[in-house]
């Protein structure tokens, strides 16, 4: 299946185009296109493995190999694979790399595999790595989906270690386990329960919210009188 | 012994660790869905439907995998059936049953992704559960994510009317409702323990 | 974004295409997992027989190495070291192969969900001599204590588990009672606050130790070989 002589290479890694290196592919996941904190998607395992920023750097990398993995392998196959079987296809293709992930996290780590449990194979199911293997890999080349994938992945891993250390230093008073207060700092055991998960990403989604907002209001001078009234919050 | 151990597990994947709002499994529908009242409960009714179906089926590709000794085929074999199960659920209600097709005709293709559906195959295979508990642990969730979304379903409706600060509306008001949902189902733990 | 629709129009394919391309990425998966399965058995059984001798030696002060005896409904098999569940129990020799205790997993419901345990036994003054928490999902700060508060491990340093004259079930079974209100070397003192977690530690070693200790007592010298 894969390239067959030197001409089918140059044409995956297709350079030309005017996209250069690609970079503004890259960009767009850590931040603008952020996948958890803008599209708000793949909540699984943003909320139930963000208890420990341990966890949330092995899940985050874990996706991020899938991802990568998986969009370099639907843009090279983009022209083989019939559009009427594609789904198929790529979710064959995103379970073969989520079974290799979970083998290798298996042999690195017992701990690490134990502690995320059943949510490595549930990446099967996150949203964005069929998202981006429908919406990106199989319509763009190789190169561009790869700082596709590796963007989006690495705006995962992100948004995860954001909730992770919240709730690891605020509910468990450490930090990638390691003490993060004096002794006397009474846990907010609350934080690693599953509540705190979804009250750490609405607090995130918050501010990152307001901070729009405000840089909104900056570029615009402010009209509350005009059609954005619910736009300026109180 | 035995009943108990059934009832239990019912409780258990239903109230206590309830898919939702305990292990965060299917939260894309719980967040999507979960506007009106009437689709919530029609998204509840076709995914316990779906679990049902996808937990038997797990069922026996588990006893068939362990019989040709290939554990490594677990979960591209649970997606694949899981998805080829939908599509074949799909078709038959369309047949069969129209009225039921109309009320839970678009749901069924969003079911393939949803998470809850492969994490309750995943679980019930780690739990070691024979086929009586599948069924049971299945319906038990199914029922579970349902009373979830329509609680939370319930709670947007009135939220709807509520003045709330522009930044929180959406995602995030959602969110914090939900992490009160789930706290207060915390004070489920411990039934029949 | 600056997305190019390079969809060609090739892929309207037909059946044959469809296929092709089916069965071709299905034979590049299934040889991409069975490789990856070959690769990384060998130290996944490692790390889990490592993992598993810890907990062992950790509820079993002393011993050096362990043997894996099953039980088959008549008397005890020994059997290979990668085998384990529940109809296995470890035993635990010091350096001079003396077997010095038993270790046995057990499993039960917690207040979460299920809390899987290993326990060290002591065959010769019939009593517990330590317990490790293998897997739960006990409410963080509260339940999951049972596997870090002393005071509590402390219970299980000699917790009695004497059988009585007949020798078919414990003498006393073992049970959690309220915190500060132990006062026989059978009880458990509960942590305050995870009563629960406390008491379902009690239930699941009780219901071990009734059905593993008067086996052992019985087929003792087939374990002691």
């Amino acid at each position: 299946m894969q390239q067959k002589s030197p001409g089918k290479l140059q044409q995956f890694f297709h350079f030309p185009e005017g996209d250069g290196l690609a970079t503004d592919e890259f960009i767009k996941g850590l931040w603008r296109e952020n996948p958890v904190l803008v599209q708000v998607l793949g909540m699984c395992p943003t909320l139930a493995v963000t208890n420990s920023a341990t966890n949330a750097i092995a899940m985050g990398l874990a996706t991020l190999f899938v991802l990568v993995m998986s969009n370099v392998l639907v843009s090279s196959l983009r022209k083989v694979i019939p559009k009427q079987v594609r789904i198929a296809t790529y979710i064959l293709i995103i379970a073969t790399f989520v079974t290799v992930a979970d083998y290798v996290i298996q042999a690195i780590s017992l701990e690490v595999h134990k502690a995320l449990g059943a949510f490595i194979a549930l990446i099967v199911v996150n949203c964005i790595i069929l998202g981006r293997a429908e919406a990106f890999a199989s319509k763009n080349t190789v190169w561009k989906s790869l700082m596709d994938g590796l963007g989006m992945g690495i705006g995962f891993t992100f948004a995860l270690l954001l909730l992770g250390t919240v709730r690891e230093i605020l509910g468990n008073g450490t930090l990638f386990g390691f003490p993060f207060f004096p002794d006397s700092f009474q846990e907010w055991v609350i934080m690693i329960l599953p509540g705190g998960g979804f009250f750490t990403l609405a607090f995130w989604l918050l501010f990152f919210n307001g901070m729009k907002a405000r840089k909104k209001d900056n570029h615009t001078e402010v009209h509350p009188e005009k059609e954005s009234v619910e736009e300026v919050y109180v | 012994m035995k009943t108990g151990n059934l009832w239990f597990i019912f409780i258990n994947a239903s109230l206590i660790n309830n898919f939702v709002l305990a292990y965060f499994l299917g939260i894309c529908p719980f967040l999507g869905v979960s506007g009106k009242l009437s689709t919530a409960s029609r998204m509840g009714m076709a995914v316990t439907f779906v679990m049902l179906i996808s937990s038997m089926a797990a069922y026996g590709i588990h006893a068939f995998l362990l019989w040709v000794d290939a554990p490594f085929l677990q979960l591209i074999s649970y997606i694949v059936v899981i998805a080829s199960t939908v599509q074949l659920v799909e078709m038959f209600i369309k047949k069969f049953s129209p009225t039921l097709f109309k009320a839970l005709g678009i749901f069924l293709p969003l079911i393939t992704t949803n998470c809850a559906i492969l994490g309750l195959a995943l679980f019930q295979t780690n739990k070691g559960y024979n086929f009586l508990e599948s069924f049971v642990f299945a319906l038990g969730a199914g029922l579970g994510f349902t009373l979830a979304l329509v609680l939370m379903a319930g709670l947007r409706e009135k939220l709807d009317f509520a003045e709330v600060p522009a930044i929180a509306k959406g995602t995030a008001l959602t969110l914090l409702v939900a992490g009160i949902l789930s706290l207060t189902f915390m004070g489920f733990a411990g039934l029949g323990g | 974004m600056t997305e190019t629709p390079l969809m060609p129009s090739a892929n309207e394919a037909g059946s044959f295409k469809m296929f092709r391309a089916m069965v071709g990425i299905g034979i590049a998966c299934a040889l991409a997992i069975v490789a990856t399965y070959q690769l990384t058995l060998p130290v996944i059984t490692a790390n889990k027989a490592e993992a598993l001798e810890k907990a062992i030696f950790n509820v079993l002060p002393g011993a050096a190495t362990r043997v894996n005896y099953r039980w088959n409904g008549r008397r005890f098999e020994k059997i290979s070291p990668d085998i384990h569940g529940r109809d296995v129990i470890y035993v635990g020799l010091d350096k001079d192969n003396q077997l010095i205790g038993i270790a046995v997993e057990a499993g039960g419901q917690g207040f979460q969900d299920a809390i899987q345990l290993l326990y060290g036994f002591d065959p010769y003054k019939q009593h517990i001599v330590g317990f490790q928490v293998l897997e739960s999902r006990e409410t963080p700060g509260l339940g999951d204590k049972i596997d870090k508060d002393a005071a509590f491990k402390a219970n299980f340093n000699a917790l009695d588990a004497r059988l009585n004259d007949e020798s078919t079930r414990l003498a006393h079974p073992i049970v959690t009672v309220k915190h500060g209100a132990k006062t026989h070397p059978w009880e458990v003192d509960a942590i305050t606050g995870a009563t629960i977690s406390s008491k379902a530690v009690g239930v699941i070693l009780n219901n071990s130790v009734q059905y593993w200790a008067p086996l052992i007592h019985q087929h003792l010298d087939e374990l002691k070989e």
